[in-house]
């Protein structure tokens, strides 16, 4: 199981790349949590400095852009 | 405060490092990005979390479309620091190089950090 976390507040950018971890999950079939963190106090303290942030098992990803669905399952797949 | 309200999305311009040293340059160099900041001129970012290659810190540089290095003395540790996690500074300022003198110590003029202030403005274009 793969954990994946999404930290943003919810503007148009983190909910953007919520929609595209979701559709990387379902199109690549693994098995994934994820978890969307959107208290930026927890954002901060997590050294996430800019959003929106892609964290998988641990490891930022990408911050400050939104990865396309092709480049998350290419992520997932590593 | 209300958490929903604030957002951490600004498009990212310019990252600033400062090495932030124990000396008076380094301590100018820091300020110097702490005015920049305040200026809007760039974010003041974590130079040790590119030397701890902290995966977060080191993406957001990635994401960031011009980086500033500050560096005190001619020894340009911020500069080193981000070649060695593959980044190039677009502008580099090197305290000594302004005319001002490396003591022990943290204590400096205020004139001396808007000097570098200016000269990373200059550079930037700003």
């Amino acid at each position: 199981m793969v954990k994946i976390e999404v930290f943003g507040t919810g503007c148009a950018k983190c909910k953007s790349l919520l929609k595209n971890v979701e559709k990387a999950v379902q199109e690549s079939g693994v098995k994934a949590e994820i978890v969307k963190i959107d208290s930026i106090q927890e954002i901060m303290n997590r050294g996430v400095m800019m959003t929106p942030g892609l964290y998988i098992d641990g490891d930022a990803k990408a911050v400050g852009r939104v990865p396309s669905t092709e480049e998350i399952k290419k992520m997932l797949k590593k | 405060m209300d958490e929903k309200k604030e957002c951490l999305c600004q498009p990212i311009e310019t990252l600033v490092f400062a090495c932030s040293g124990g000396s008076n340059v380094g301590q100018i160099a820091n300020q110097a990005a702490v005015e920049l900041t305040k200026e809007r001129q760039g974010k003041l970012f974590c130079l040790a979390g590119i030397g701890g290659h902290v995966s977060g810190i080191v993406e957001a540089t990635k994401a960031a479309k011009r980086l500033v290095a500050i560096d005190g003395c001619p020894v340009k540790c911020a500069k080193k620091t981000l070649e060695q996690s593959g980044f190039n500074p677009d502008v580099l300022v090197v305290v000594t190089d302004l005319g001002i003198e490396k003591i022990a110590g943290p204590t400096f003029k205020a004139e001396d950090c808007k000097t570098v202030v200016n000269k990373v403005k200059e550079k930037l274009g700003a």
